[in-house]
């Protein structure tokens, strides 16, 4: 795997590890309360991809643009969203970020550079291009990253969007979070190449695979692609391994996915595996880790409870912000 | 109306000379004004008509820009600049090609705001040109803006004159949200009065072009200009026509074509497109719910048969809806035959 100069400290560690704490604790209270029938959703589970937007986001400020999909709801949080902002959009509520009116799949966040989450399988990436556009034309430093699957690399958008972004040289990052199946289709049987990564020789561009479940790994590859794009140096892609724990939405199962795989992956969990590495380092005691995921829990009781608690939007806004004033 | 205060200059200009005019004046006075399409930039002969001629040797080449030929990146990098605040004007060379970027006209540029809750918008301009009587087939001539018109988001805009050209384009770069305007390939190089520079002419607002008593033509596009050329024939027969040009498919002016259906009792919708489920639909479901009982006769549609657009000439004019066609609908319905 990759290695270069960029090695993340102690506490920028311990940070990342704050954040999949979150992320984890967040998904498996998304599928307790739509279990318990407390809410009814559609949700995409990201339950073995924590490290991936962890390490992402400790690399980005809150002005970096995210464009991400359905299945984002890790790579929000992880940007800064505010946990109890996203239970009242989940919920269908008049205090989340979209009133109520985007939901899991078309959560935006202005605040926190969250400004796209599409339902499209791919359809991030286009609109990530037009944002690194305008931070171009403005001279700005900021960086977009639009993140997708790898069912996503079979898709025009794909292709369209990494060759444009080579020929402006745009200050982007195309992150795939390769899960290994697009909704039930297993990664061969889709994808003609062994690596996306390698997709990028095709456009000119930079292009790196990536174990999605070791954060310091991931830390390096997003640190090298951040300072690219903030240095004018044009557009990377990146390939983060990874695996889904669940099935493709909730209440599928993952039939299809064989057991002994699903075992292996669930061995390779990247929670366990970093949370042990930080105590064997040295950089958190398992009674501070232990304090950090009882707080999140605490937070999510919280979070919860207001957004059931807001009201649902007024009628009125069933036709509400169709079109703007005009000018 | 300021709109008409141009037509006191004598100078003529084509209508492609006007769209570029409003490109050139809205670059000018707003640096948020962006460009974008295939061959748009000079190096690459300023488009493929020359619409955009001469904005990139002005502006510089980050903000007119020549894309590759592909038409989702191109609106997709539209909606993301138009997001943070940019005010991108996106060509897509032909309308069949706005196929290929549906997903970001229709689920991403028209429902963001929406979607968001109102956090974000997309003040998108979409120029894309089309019409048969060109020979140019059934990929490259269709009119497509009942599918845009049908999409709630979206305005939609097909100007006819050098006037409507270039204020309709000024207003659409104006509007907060994404807008596509129609224009009509056989009609870019007719002439007609040169606008007065900054003009707007408001989107959603029809023009009564001749007025009448007999019978209300609605068109737009092309087709508008096919109507008026029917008028001699129609007069011949007796009929005095009022003519609307409806400029804006959607929002259309129901309140300028309610109230002279209301004074005439006859309607003719007109346009290009095919008939089934097109934009004359629309118009004629509302006008016979609001206006039933004061119609004198079944509101009348024509446009293309329900086939593709041919290619051989015979053909192609057999398709396209013009002044002969408009004409003979008129007669027909007002004489009741």
């Amino acid at each position: 795997m990759t290695t270069n100069a960029y090695v993340p400290d102690g506490p920028t560690q311990l940070e990342m590890f704050r954040k999949m704490a979150l992320l984890k604790a967040n998904d498996e209270r998304s599928r307790k309360v739509i279990t318990t029938g407390r809410l009814v959703m559609p949700y995409y589970s990201y339950r073995g991809q924590e490290a991936i937007p962890s390490a992402l986001a400790v690399n980005l400020k809150d002005t970096d643009y995210l464009c991400t999909i359905y299945r984002g709801i890790h790579d929000m949080l992880a940007k800064g969203l505010p946990l109890k902002a996203l239970w009242a959009e989940i919920a269908g509520r008049v205090d989340g970020t979209c009133k109520g009116k985007g939901g899991p799949m078309h959560l935006t966040d202005v605040e926190r550079g969250v400004m796209v989450t599409t339902g499209i399988v791919g359809a991030s990436m286009p609109i990530a291009n037009g944002l690194a556009w305008a931070t171009q034309l403005r001279g700005e430093d900021r960086v977009t990253v639009a993140t997708f699957g790898d069912g996503a690399s079979n898709i025009g958008a794909f292709h369209e969007s990494l060759n444009l972004a080579a020929v402006w040289k745009l200050p982007v990052i195309f992150l795939c979070q390769n899960n290994r199946y697009g909704e039930h289709t297993k990664y061969a049987k889709a994808t003609g190449a062994a690596r996306i990564a390698d997709r990028a020789i095709s456009y000119g561009i930079t292009g790196v695979r990536v174990d999605g479940n070791d954060p310091v790994a991931l830390y390096a590859v997003f640190a090298e692609a951040v300072a690219r794009a903030r240095a004018g140096e044009g557009p990377t892609l990146i390939e983060a391994m990874t695996f889904r724990f669940h099935g493709h939405v909730f209440g599928d199962k993952g039939g299809y996915i064989p057991a002994e795989e699903m075992a292996e992956a669930i061995a390779n969990d990247p929670y366990p595996r970093f949370r042990a590495k930080l105590v064997a380092d040295g950089i958190a005691t398992e009674e501070e880790l232990a304090a950090i995921e009882a707080g999140f829990e605490a937070d999510l009781d919280e979070a919860v409870e207001y957004a059931l608690a807001s009201p649902f939007p007024g009628l009125e806004e069933v036709t509400t912000d169709v079109y703007g004033a005009a000018a | 109306m300021s709109e008409t205060q141009g037509q006191t200059q004598a100078k003529q200009i084509t209508v492609l000379e006007a769209y570029k005019a409003a490109l050139m004046d809205a670059m000018t006075d707003d640096d948020q004004v962006i460009v974008l399409g295939e061959d748009i930039a000079d190096p690459e002969e300023g488009g493929v008509v020359g619409v955009t001629r001469g904005l990139s040797s002005k502006f510089g080449e980050l903000r007119v820009r020549t894309t590759p030929i592909a038409e989702e990146a191109i609106i997709g990098a539209s909606v993301g600049a138009a997001l943070v605040g940019f005010k991108p004007v996106a060509e897509i060379m032909l309308m069949n090609f706005t196929t290929v970027a549906m997903d970001m006209i229709v689920n991403h540029a028209a429902k963001l705001r929406y979607m968001s809750g109102g956090q974000t918008h997309v003040p998108l301009v979409i120029r894309t040109m089309t019409g048969g009587g060109m020979s140019t087939g059934g990929q490259h001539s269709d009119y497509y803006e009942a599918w845009f018109a049908h999409t709630p988001g979206m305005k939609v805009v097909c100007p006819s004159t050098t006037e409507d050209a270039y204020g309709l384009l000024r207003s659409a770069i104006d509007d907060p949200d994404p807008v596509l305007i129609i224009e009509n390939l056989p009609i870019y190089w007719t002439k007609g009065p040169a606008p007065t520079p900054g003009t707007r002419v408001p989107l959603g607002k029809a023009k009564v072009v001749v007025p009448g008593t007999d019978v209300t033509i609605v068109s737009y596009s092309r087709t508008a200009l096919e109507s008026l050329g029917a008028l001699k024939a129609i007069a011949e027969a007796g009929i005095s026509a009022e003519v609307i040009d409806l400029r804006t498919v959607s929002p259309w002016d129901q309140e300028t074509v309610l109230a002279s259906v209301e004074k005439t009792g006859r309607l003719l919708i007109a346009h290009e497109a095919v008939v089934p489920f097109g934009a004359g639909a629309e118009i004629a479901a509302v006008v016979q719910e609001k206006l039933f009982g004061k119609l004198k006769a079944p509101v009348k549609r024509i446009g293309a048969p329900f086939n593709p657009v041919p290619f051989s000439k015979p053909l192609e004019a057999a398709h396209v809806t013009d002044a002969a066609k408009i004409a003979a609908a008129t007669i027909a319905l007002v004489k009741g035959n």
